[in-house]
């Protein structure tokens, strides 16, 4: 609650920061609110709190979830820096929207009522509406918010409408309640089942647009293009952890009986199987990295649904265990892959894999940390993604899927080839007229990617650290 | 703890070297690597013939999953850790003649490989075995794809994925048998990982037939075995010269190492059933490399072929599961990383002097480098297996291994001998011999630091044919270990 609070507050501060024209002083002022309520953060740790009658809940799974979300925002904001050099005007304004979507990321994931699930989700998807849009002079970034918004406001009517019938199936929004009303069906429930049956689905696909799962993703490749490539790494790292994190606690808290499960299950397994499927092919075919980076996220919705899956009965287990790490692992590796990204792009004005030719001669350290993150993203063992993906299958094989982890684990031999190419450009090309220059890079940001760099190895390590924590 | 040492000495050493620029880690690589041989050397002397399993160390590394940081060497470890420690001095030497870019990356990523090689003849536990497999994997991409030749991006790309994808099937099966163990001892978690774990796994026939080819699959590329192969040649023909001799040097041991370690005493059921499949497919191999290499004209091509003629006799020792040929197997494996290393080396210092590898450009090296023909002599002579070398142990072994199952198919195998001399002397005859050619005019001598390499190697040519018994002795307690472990079931 405590995070809740402080950002609210400090992002509303922070808009005075905007008034001053004190952009300068903005990075570090960031830098400093994020990490003192990451800190904050975890006092929370290891007891239960419960806010506004019961609405949201505080406890180790949201704290840990909160963590990540923080963090990953924490080590984003280097990468703003050249929004801070350029004098851009309206900086303080995107930071304060960035808090606020924070705001709407910790409610995802520590909301209790339905109610606080919608307001979450809000709260972030407008904020990104906007900062999807935030180049204002660039036609693509037009283009890709207003894609995302009229897409994001349908979905959300989608979603509102589930939760309208479930409303109309169960007679409450609270999670608990909703889970003892299916399990002990009133008198006269059999007739109000369909209702159930289609309010669930319907919040499922509303959640599954959130996280871009197949085939909800469509909208994914073309507004991460049109992004600024700083807010679609908030995008694919930030929404998609938070957006996983409820899901979770929908499936695990509100629909746990026995006949919800034979609905959703084949749903949620048809949807992992299409995401893993359409993120990873299409992936291969992309000749720009933020294209295919898109398609890599889609993926990557498409293994953390493969936990969910395989979630058995407890909120605190081994699927809980295995989205958290996986999410963790995934941030860190993605924010260094859009962060090595946008730094070339803005250098070198190219997003194709020629434009990364050879940018291991010019700038070792960008190389390096792309790297670690490509094979983060491929699963290659002494990286965190290979203990996500391999905590995740292990989840599902405990529970007996293990047709949908051989799919999986075929899918992701086709994703090395695509995570290979940035590799073999870096290191294995030459560089040309175009690129033989080096990229400039700020401490801050070499500080981020060799954080980074480091917390990916980490991870891959010594995976205890964070494994087995809920 | 020696185990231990032994690896996070080299990744530590690995990343001091980034203090030293360019040619400057030149002298500081070289003394990690003979540290890191006087470390191998201490655990030899100091090794025990009797008992299996020393130099034990055990700490809990994923707790909640049961998986343990377990590491230690019996006899059939200690061979190719020392194997691994001889041969890595030697590669760096040997690439101290090359001036490229970026020299302290280099030795960098040749000393973290040799972390990773270590680790997977060492490990007791399946997860680390898998997680140092693919350590050793990911230096030697970037070692041939950096400093290779014209088509290296493409050639180490297809390596990578055909690897990468071997590994992955190895880890599914070992996944589905971390499933079927129980608890750990603490009750941390509900499965385990060890070795020991899987070892005593109860697996039903069936179950087992389809495993094995699971894990099998991950060996069969590395090692490789014919039709698996097809990535082989052309990674050894464009990597640079010292990543080509730790590919097959050390890093196609790790295959066969994982056989004898993590197949036959794991599946034993799932081995008896392929076992005639895949002593074809050795044979194949064996046969089918011999002739290829005959028609080569590119020295580097030959000696890969010849390799994976090499490789397909050892993999048929294996799976003779017989005591003669494990044993024959793990004496080759040290000789035919000396001699391959050495190949490859003169092959390297020929290319170097006259910038082709083309057999028919060459000719009349004799008498311009008298000491490289006689080097070069001894290790062609220990390859083809004549007395007295260190060839001719393992191959006689292994053929008597092969024998013992099948006559016919040990007649076969014995075909390679015979192949062996045709296409190596061959290529002999060609090279050092005959008229001068345009290419060869100005050929120099061995340096002295090339001989100072050569001269170990050459050293252990004899020494291993001459008295195997010092190494034979060491990995006779371990094989014996597999196949009771084989026979229990």
């Amino acid at each position: 609650m405590n995070s809740i609070i402080l950002l609210s507050v400090l992002g509303l501060g922070n808009l005075f920061l905007g008034f001053r024209r004190s952009n300068r002083l903005l990075l570090p002022v960031m830098m400093l609110i994020l990490g003192g309520i990451l800190t904050v953060n975890f006092l929370d740790w290891g007891s239960t709190q419960s806010f506004f009658n019961g609405m949201l809940t505080i406890d180790n799974f949201s704290v840990a979830f909160t963590g990540i979300v923080l963090l990953t925002a924490l080590v984003l904001i280097p990468f703003s820096q050249k929004y801070v050099l350029d004098g851009e005007s309206n900086l303080a304004e995107y930071y304060s929207l960035l808090l606020f979507s924070l705001v709407g990321a910790i409610m995802l994931v520590s909301y209790n009522h339905l109610l606080m699930l919608f307001l979450g989700i809000e709260i972030l998807s407008v904020a990104m509406y906007v900062l999807a849009g935030s180049d204002k002079r660039n036609l693509r970034s037009n283009e890709a918010a207003l894609k995302y918004f009229l897409m994001g406001a349908f979905f959300t009517g989608i979603l509102l409408f589930g939760m309208a019938l479930l409303y109309g199936a169960t007679g409450t929004f609270v999670l608990s309640e909703i889970s003892f009303a299916v399990q002990n069906p009133a008198p006269g429930f059999e007739s109000l089942k369909p209702m159930l049956y289609i309010g669930m689905l319907l919040m499922l696909i509303g959640i599954g647009f959130k996280v871009s799962a197949a085939p909800f993703h469509f909208w994914t490749p073309d507004v991460y293009e049109g992004t600024p490539t700083f807010f679609a790494a908030f995008m694919s790292t930030i929404v998609k952890t938070a957006g996983f994190a409820a899901f979770l606690k929908l499936l695990v808290q509100a629909f746990p009986a026995a006949n919800a499960q034979g609905i959703w299950l084949p749903t949620l397994t048809a949807m992992c199987v299409l995401t893993l499927l359409i993120g990873n092919v299409g992936a291969v075919a992309q000749t720009s990295i933020k294209r295919m980076l898109a398609y890599s996220s889609i993926s990557h919705a498409g293994y953390l649904l493969i936990a969910l899956v395989a979630y058995n009965g407890q909120l605190e287990g081994a699927s809980a265990n295995g989205i958290l790490f996986y999410s963790l692992a995934y941030s860190v590796a993605t924010v260094a892959a859009f962060g090595v990204v946008k730094l070339v792009a803005d250098a070198r004005q190219r997003e194709d894999y020629n434009g990364l030719n050879g940018l291991a001669k010019t700038n070792p350290l960008l190389a390096f940390s792309l790297t670690v993150s490509m094979l983060s993203l491929a699963g290659i063992p002494l990286t965190g993604g290979f203990f996500g993906k391999f905590f995740v299958f292990s989840a599902a094989v405990e529970n007996g899927y293990i047709g949908l982890v051989v799919f999986a684990v075929v899918m992701s031999m086709v994703s090395i080839y695509y995570y290979l190419r940035p590799i073999i450009a870096m290191y294995m090309r030459d560089t040309d007229a175009e690129t033989a220059e080096a990229v400039p890079v700020t401490t801050f940001q070499a500080g981020a990617l060799l954080l980074l760099a480091a917390l990916t190895v980490l991870l891959g390590i010594l995976p205890g650290l964070v494994a087995g924590a809920l | 703890m020696l185990t231990v040492l032994l690896l996070l000495w080299p990744v530590a050493a690995a990343l001091l070297l980034h203090f030293f620029k360019g040619r400057a880690a030149r002298v500081p690589a070289l003394g990690a690597a003979l540290v890191e041989f006087a470390l191998a050397a201490y655990a030899a002397l100091t090794f025990n013939a009797n008992n299996s399993g020393q130099f034990s160390f055990n700490l809990n590394w994923i707790p909640s999953a049961g998986i343990h940081f377990a590491v230690g060497m019996d006899g059939l470890s200690l061979l190719l850790v020392l194997l691994t420690a001889v041969l890595v001095p030697v590669i760096l030497l040997s690439a101290f003649r090359r001036n490229f870019e970026n020299e302290s990356v280099f030795y960098a990523l040749v000393l973290f490989m040799q972390t990773g090689l270590v680790g997977v003849f060492t490990a007791q536990d399946a997860f680390l075995f898998y997680f140092m497999w693919e350590v050793a994997l990911i230096p030697i991409y970037f070692l041939a794809g950096v400093w290779g030749g014209v088509n290296r991006a493409r050639i180490t790309f297809k390596f990578f994925l055909y690897t990468i994808i071997g590994s992955l099937f190895m880890l599914a099966g070992f996944v589905y048998l971390y499933f079927q163990t129980g608890p750990t001892a603490d009750g941390l978690s509900a499965h385990n990982s060890a070795l020991a774990s899987f070892y005593a796994l109860n697996l039903t026939a069936d179950t087992q037939m389809w495993v094995f080819w699971l894990i099998f699959a991950a060996f069969a590329v590395k090692m490789p075995i014919f039709p698996f192969h097809t990535w082989q040649p052309d990674t050894y023909t464009e990597a640079p010269a010292p990543a080509t001799m730790l590919l097959s040097g050390i890093m196609l041991k790790m295959g066969i190492y994982g056989c004898m370690r993590w197949l036959l005493p794991v599946v034993p059921m799932g081995v008896d059933y392929w076992q005639n499949l895949v002593l074809i497919l050795a044979i194949i191999g064996i046969i089918y490399g011999a002739i290829i290499a005959i028609r080569q004209q590119d020295v580097k091509r030959l000696i890969a072929y010849s390799s994976l003629s090499h490789v397909g006799l050892m993999i048929a020792g294996v799976f003779s599961l017989t005591q003669m040929g494990l044993q024959g197997a793990s004496i080759q494996m040290l000789a035919h990383g000396v001699n391959v290393v050495g190949m490859f080396f003169i092959a390297d210092a020929i290319e170097r002097r006259t910038g082709t590898r083309n057999i028919a450009d060459l000719g009349g090296l004799t008498r311009k480098a008298p000491v490289l023909t006689v080097c070069f002599l001894v290790l062609l002579l220990g390859t083809v297996a004549l007395p007295l070398t260190n060839g001719f142990v393992g191959e006689f072994l292994l053929l008597g291994g092969v024998y013992q199952f099948n006559a016919w198919m040990g007649a076969i195998a014995g075909v390679t001998i015979i192949l062996g001399a045709v296409y190596l002397l061959r290529m002999f005859q060609r090279v050092m011999l005959g008229p001068d050619s345009s290419f060869t005019e100005t050929f120099t001598d061995l340096t002295g630091s090339e001989l100072a390499l050569l001269v170990p190697l050459i050293v252990l040519v004899f020494w291993i044919g001459m008295f195997p018994n010092t190494f034979l002795h060491l990995s006779e307690g371990s094989v014996m270990n597999i196949l009771n472990e084989v026979v229990k079931r």
